[in-house]
């Protein structure tokens, strides 16, 4: 791997589900670079030339770094909260670039038309105004304010409800989403993307949740996000061209992809690059 | 009728989607698969010692094979899905049927392997399938010929249902539709069935969806 991609090589990535570890240990790749997950107390990864990674264990996964991590892995408080059930979703494999995989969750504007009558119906398809920044002190990316029409917001919701949405980007393969909870008002329901570069072009994806619902059976839960992210997945491996072109011309925003620009441009200030394609200015 | 169930499972769709065709009403349980594996549990092997989904319960009667559960629903509910019953038609369908398993084995193997980390050898089922797809592509051209849109009757039978979920699933195992148009006509027609209901990867036909009824947007704030 080339040095270009530096930045990201000191990032923090998911490798494994701590609580599916097989005994044998997990023999996968990060950016390229094989490595093994293994199910030691406490758990190691380490690189086929004996080097030992560093590893942080947080929400149900394993995380480490090819490099030298500059911070902590992110926070979600959330996590912590008592009384959220906290959702292991499993591992998807997608042929796609991992910023793309993290693009899409960004985007709401597909709800209608590929999580049909579930995230969004027909003719509701219109994504009103809401705010973007890239928050300096955190150097995250949020969007917030986002309102969606949506038949059914979550396994517990029993019909439409117009649901408020938060996103956020807290490294560039992670994105954290924020929406209405249906059980308890006032509160959200936590949903992430997690996103393993296998490479370029391949990455493992990770959903997660912690979410207030004290009804709905865990695998229901699941199979939910399942049902919701496979959908995707269809999508995600079609998109043209594979890698997320960094150009903000190449591809034209409409008012439903401001998260998306605001992504790209925090991805080209920090030059994470790793599944990207950077188009001659 | 109870379906142990998984939202991901083609065959189980199989299943879910006669049902939805033929007015039957399942009641599901949804088990956890992935990452799960509750399908290989003692109670669920104490059902079905394969371990494997779906299961199909009605009284004391217990189907672990999707085909069989086709052939039971339409024999309760709807017998024109089973064919015609003069012996070449009768045959047909069971060759159809039988001819699903090597789907089950070849595209559902590269699905799982490609999508879901199972492990397998990929290309060897990527090979298989390929095969298969070649002689799904060749009879159906041979019934376009001959003026049918489906496999095994003038009409969509159990043959179809049976046949169409990992056909239609192809592309996640890595395994491309695009040199099969007598396969894509035919998944066309089935997905324009009254009744025909999607499973993640497969999607309904946006432009022969009638306009949804516009409810009252509710306020925003
Ligand atoms: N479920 C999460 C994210 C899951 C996911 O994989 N992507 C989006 C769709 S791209 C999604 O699942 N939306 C689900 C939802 O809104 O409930 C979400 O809430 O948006
Ligand atoms: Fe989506």
């Amino acid at each position: 791997m080339t040095v270009r991609h530096q930045p990201m090589i000191d990032e923090w990535y998911p490798v494994a589900l701590a609580s599916q570890l097989p005994p044998g240990g997990r023999a996968t790749q990060l950016m390229g670079t094989p490595v093994l997950v293994v199910a030691d107390d406490p758990i190691r990864v380490v690189t086929d030339d004996g080097r030992d990674l560093p590893v942080t264990l947080r929400y149900g996964h394993v995380w480490t770094s090819l490099g030298q991590p500059a911070k902590q892995l992110f926070d979600i408080p959330e996590a912590d909260q008592p009384g959220r059930r906290l959702i292991e979703v499993g591992v998807v494999r997608v042929r796609c670039s991992p910023l793309r995989a993290v693009e899409n969750f960004l985007d709401i504007a597909h709800f209608p038309f590929v999580h049909t009558d579930i995230l969004g119906a027909e003719p509701h398809t219109e994504v009103g105004k809401y705010d973007v920044e890239i928050r300096e002190k955190e150097d995250e990316v949020w969007a917030t304010k986002v309102q969606f029409y949506q038949p059914q917001a979550a396994k517990s919701a029993t019909g439409g409800i117009t649901t408020d949405y938060m996103y956020r980007v807290p490294a560039p393969t992670s994105s954290v989403l924020y929406k209405t909870c249906p059980a308890r008002p006032g509160e959200w329901d936590v949903i992430t993307l997690f996103v393993q570069p296998l490479q370029e072009d391949l990455c493992d994806v990770w959903p997660w949740m912690a979410l207030f619902d004290d009804e709905t059976a865990t695998t229901d839960l699941i199979h939910f996000q399942q049902m919701i992210f496979l959908q995707d997945r269809s999508i995600l491996e079609n998109q043209i061209p594979r890698l997320l072109p960094l150009d903000p011309g190449r591809e034209i925003p409409t008012r439903a992809d401001l998260t998306s620009v605001a992504y790209r441009r925090w991805l080209k200030r920090h030059q994470f690059t790793y599944g990207a394609q950077l188009v001659a200015q | 009728m109870i379906l142990y169930d998984y939202i991901l499972s083609p065959d189980a769709y199989k299943v879910r989607l006669l049902a939805a065709l033929v007015g039957v009403k399942l009641e599901l349980r949804a088990v956890d698969v992935h990452p799960g594996r509750e399908h290989q549990s003692e109670p669920l092997r104490a059902l079905n010692p394969a371990g494997s989904i779906p299961i199909l319960i009605d009284g004391d009667l217990i189907l672990t094979e999707s085909a069989a559960m086709l052939v039971y629903l339409a024999r309760r509910a709807a017998a024109e899905w089973l064919g015609g019953d003069d012996a070449v038609d009768a045959a047909r369908v069971q060759q159809w049927l039988a001819f699903s398993r090597r789907l089950t084995e070849h595209l559902g193997g590269a699905r799982a392997t490609e999508m879901l980390l199972e492990p397998g050898d990929l290309p060897a089922m990527q090979r298989a399938s390929t095969i298969d797809l070649r002689e799904l592509e060749a009879a159906l051209s041979e019934r376009r010929i001959l003026g049918q849109s489906h496999l095994a009757a003038d009409r969509p039978t159990i043959a179809d249902i049976a046949c169409f979920p990992y056909v239609a699933l192809a592309p996640d195992g890595g395994v491309s539709l695009d040199p099969y148009p007598s396969i894509r006509l035919w998944m066309r027609a089935i997905r324009m069935l009254p009744g025909f209901i999607e499973m993640p990867g497969i999607h309904r036909l946006h432009d022969l969806k009638p306009e949804p009824v516009s409810p009252a947007m509710p306020e925003t704030v």
